[in-house]
């Protein structure tokens, strides 16, 4: 029911030409026909906090070394590692901070995430709904506030410092439409003709011309929250499941055919024409993406099937979720595998499997997706912090709004405005962020009130996070206030 | 010469004689079994990728969808029913008046459920379709009207109903008592107007003719409107009285159709292109399945707002097209032990059968020598006589696997 606004722009061809050229640089070099470009010259300084592993990266492109990275910290295989990261990874610094916005689709009902329970008013308007007093952790700083059980390890998260929660996050005169409401949070204002993603347009200011991992997707399709005008973004399924199949072709031919495809990509993406350079861009990026996850399809084939513990097939030392729950948990640990192994991420979207709009029969739809998707971050955090580049990472945890206060009849929650966002992370501040919007203080639809402003978090986290001025990206900035969101 | 065979060729499109006929054997999903379009998940969306290939008006197909993307529908608040009526309604106006399309649109079935046109009613008024129908359909954003119009619309669009039931939405009508028949005011204009008047002022509205004229023109050519050529195109769209066909004519007689920039081919429409250059019909409904890969749905537009024209690929997307080359050839790689262009061809000569084996349309040098290095490449390794054979049809798969991935096979 809920209609996608796909926003996805016009790449425009002329603006590939200097991409194209290093792309085809970088080639050279990895192919061996081409002198080390003296950006990988190893007598130059590394970016701090991740020069040796890149250097380890790039030394076994070349020299031979890839076990020995491979075989080391991040517990790859010897299929795991190959040209394609370190072609990628020479595109951006590999320390650069990387924000994951995973969107609980369909408007997940904050007053159950996080619940006044005991609340006599509380009861009244959710008398099969409610959370019991008692029935999940309290909140920290605020005992009369308890999780929902299923949300545990959420609450593990925020009791460690780790994640900070925001019970009352929306916008003055919400949309209650899931499409009309979706957007607005997708492209960062209130603007329904606004056809680029917040984070896309944040990759149009500050993100390259040759990096498609610079906005990556992992919905299996285009993210519309990275939706640009000219930067290139990937959309994956899962790292090692980004395979092409030729049918009736075999052997090298394989091979030979894909990268007859690629070198059209390549050449024709400068194209004067915008549609032939349409095409040729997504047939270039898909060479790119391809070789970059080279490392990381498995001997299985791809996809992490319903495995007991995707993070395995990615040599994760912590344990998942199991894969038949859904996808998030691999999508998450192939996330983890791919920022331990250099690639050059910055911005990454993905969805829940869960869609959350429960109107009727809201129980077993909200605790198994709210379960699954408190574990699977749960797991992504100490993946993260097990191979030691937690620093880098921070999530943002939405949805396009919460839900009525009273329940319906169908026990069950219609749409409503202000909703629940968590941050999650090494760096946040933890804590809660804004109130607890009061049970006596709804609005004229029964629905609870912000009191943070998405478009104020988008800018704060473009402020502190990525060090970008918010006015560049986010229409009005000015007018939004600012929140403190990293210790 | 060439403009009287310009003007039969162009005629023979827009003004087809007769109902249309499907040419070639009828669809069936891999068991053999007939489609099921309104009770099959996903065999509505084949039994229209069926009339795009086998409709001997082809033109009304490519209208059709056009309809379908500008005024986007989706099954998702309806059913395969309501919009295979809807689809039915759009083919018959495919060419015909705007305004009648229009009328016809705004009281559709599964746009009244889509747009809540069913649920605008004079005590509770709902904007959906009165503000998507001048933003979307007739005027463009901000073009000549304001929110108060979008309001006084909204109340003469008051007063179609249904009753819901278990096989669904059903009865749709106009329930007087519904509609709000006080005076409004839209665009300056004051009366007790209804959906009729709705629809009339919108078509009248002097913003009308240039979105109009640059939407549709948008669909057909990659190149900028002149001003000029748009001024004119708008008059006679004025003078015919809001005539569809004649205005399809002249953009398609127009010289920036033939040479200005390419427009890349929708994903469905270049998937029936598959499927006639090489002359097959509709054998198995994986085709839903691909589709969704491929970025178009029919009957599932993304959002009110259609399909993104302008953006058709990305990495998802371009591998998804490659899926659809591979179900395209499901039955047609070359095996076993004979090889039917002989054991004599050459690398030149298997893209020419790769070529004709999807239609015959011509490449450009640049990826005809791309493919045909790529010939050179697999024979180069494949030099034993036992694999004369082998090696020919791996590169007749290879290339056939190729060419309709190509930037110009895949552009127009």
């Amino acid at each position: 029911m809920t209609p996608r606004p796909d926003a996805r722009p016009g790449l425009a061809p002329e603006r590939h030409c200097d991409g194209f050229a290093r792309a085809q640089a970088i080639r050279r070099v990895l192919s061996g026909n081409a002198p080390v470009a003296r950006e990988w010259d190893p007598r130059m300084p590394m970016p701090a906090g991740a020069g040796i592993d890149r250097r380890r990266f790039l030394a076994g492109a070349f020299g031979g070394l890839m076990t020995v990275y491979g075989a080391g910290r991040l517990g790859l295989t010897d299929r795991m590692l190959g040209d394609g990261i370190a072609r990628a990874a020479t595109l951006q610094p590999a320390d650069s901070p990387i924000l994951v916005s995973l969107f609980m689709q369909g408007g997940v009902d904050g007053l159950s995430l996080l619940a006044p329970a005991g609340n006599p008013l509380y009861e009244q308007l959710r008398p099969t709904l409610a959370v019991a007093p008692g029935s999940g952790p309290p909140l920290r700083e605020d005992p009369s506030l308890t999780w929902h059980p299923s949300a545990a390890s959420f609450a593990q998260l925020h009791d460690a410092g780790k994640a900070t929660v925001i019970p009352g996050i929306g916008y003055t005169d919400p949309d209650m439409s899931h499409f009309t409401s979706r957007h607005y949070w997708e492209v960062g204002a209130t603007d329904a003709s606004l056809m680029t993603g917040w984070l896309g347009r944040y990759l149009d200011v500050a993100g390259d011309t040759t990096n498609p991992f610079q906005g990556l997707s992992l919905d299996g399709q285009m993210n519309p929250t990275l939706a640009t005008t000219k930067a290139p973004i990937a959309a994956i399924d899962q790292p090692n499941n980004f395979a092409v199949y030729l049918n009736g072709v075999w052997g090298d031919a394989v091979e030979w055919s894909l990268d007859s495809a690629f070198t059209l990509g390549d050449a024709q993406r400068s194209s004067r024409d915008p549609a032939i350079a349409q095409v040729a861009a997504a047939a270039s990026e898909v060479g790119i993406v391809r070789q970059t996850l080279q490392p990381f399809q498995t001997s299985s084939g791809g996809g992490s099937g319903t495995s007991a513990n995707p993070g395995a097939a990615y040599g994760s030392s912590v344990t998942y979720p199991s894969a038949s729950t859904g996808d998030l948990p691999g999508r998450l640990a192939g996330l983890a595998a791919m920022i331990a192994a250099g690639v050059p991420l910055r911005c990454v979207a993905l969805t829940t499997d869960t869609q959350f709009d429960t109107h009727s029969g809201q129980e077993p739809t909200f605790d198994s997706g709210v379960q699954l998707a408190a574990e699977s971050l749960a797991a992504f955090q100490a993946d993260l912090e097990a191979r030691g580049v937690d620093d880098r990472v921070l999530v943002h945890v939405w949805s396009e709004f919460g839900r009525r206060a009273e329940e319906n009849g169908s026990d069950g929650t219609d749409h409503g405005a202000a909703g629940a966002s968590l941050l999650i992370g090494s760096r946040v501040t933890g804590g809660m962020l804004g109130e607890f919007p009061p049970l006596t203080q709804l609005d004229m639809n029964g629905n609870q009130q912000e009191n943070i402003d998405y478009r104020g978090l988008y800018c704060s986290l473009l402020e502190q996070w990525f060090d970008q001025d918010a006015a560049a990206v986010i229409p009005g900035s000015g007018g939004f206030p600012r929140y403190q969101l990293l210790a | 010469m060439a403009k009287l065979g310009m003007e039969a060729a162009v005629a023979s499109l827009t003004r087809p004689r007769g109902a249309p006929r499907l040419i070639g054997a009828a669809p069936h999903d891999s068991q053999g079994a007939p489609l099921d379009p309104f009770n099959t998940y996903g065999d509505d969306y084949c039994w229209w990728l069926d009339r795009m290939v086998r409709s001997n008006q082809q033109l009304v197909e490519r209208m059709t969808l056009i309809w379908h993307s500008w005024f986007a529908t989706s099954e998702s608040a309806s059913s395969a029913q309501l919009m295979i009526n809807q689809n039915w309604m759009m083919r018959r106006h495919a060419l015909g008046s705007f305004h009648q399309l229009l009328l016809k649109v705004t009281v559709d079935p599964a746009m009244l459920l889509w747009l809540n046109g069913n649920t605008n009613q004079k005590d509770n008024p709902n904007e959906n379709y009165g503000r998507e129908m001048l933003e979307l359909f007739t005027l463009g954003a901000d073009r000549g009207y304001n929110q108060d119009d979008v309001h006084q619309n909204s109340l003469a669009l008051t007063g179609w109903t249904n009753d819901d039931t278990e096989q669904g939405p059903v009865n749709f009508r106009f329930e007087p008592s519904l509609h709000d028949d006080s005076i409004k005011r839209i665009f300056g204009h004051r009366g007790r107007f209804n959906w009729r008047d709705s629809c009339r002022l919108a078509v009248g509205h002097a913003t009308h003719p240039s979105f109009f004229i640059g939407k549709l023109w948008g669909y057909f050519v990659g190149a900028k409107l002149p001003r000029a050529t748009g001024r004119e195109l708008e008059q006679a769209y004025v003078r015919s009285g809001y005539e569809i066909r004649p205005i399809v004519e002249a953009i398609l007689r127009h010289p920036l159709f033939y040479d200005g920039p390419r427009l890349v081919i929708p994903p469905v429409v270049w998937t029936a292109g598959l499927l006639r250059g090489s002359g097959q019909t509709i054998t198995t409904t994986s085709w839903r399945w691909v589709a969704g890969l491929t970025g178009q749905v029919l009957f599932d537009p993304p959002n009110v707002s259609g399909w993104d024209y302008a953006q058709w690929l990305d990495t998802s997307r371009w591998a998804g097209r490659l899926e659809a080359v591979n179900v395209a050839l499901g039955n047609h790689v070359l095996s076993g032990k004979t090889y039917p262009y002989g054991i004599t061809e050459n690398a030149a000569e298997a893209y020419e059968h790769a070529i004709a084996f999807w239609g015959g349309r011509p490449l450009s040098d640049r990826a005809r020598h791309n493919l045909i290095e790529l010939g050179r490449r697999i024979a180069a390794g494949q030099t034993a006589q036992w694999q004369q054979v082998s090696f020919r049809q791996l590169r007749q798969n290879a290339l056939r696997n190729l060419v309709p991935m190509t930037p110009d096979w895949m552009t127009a």
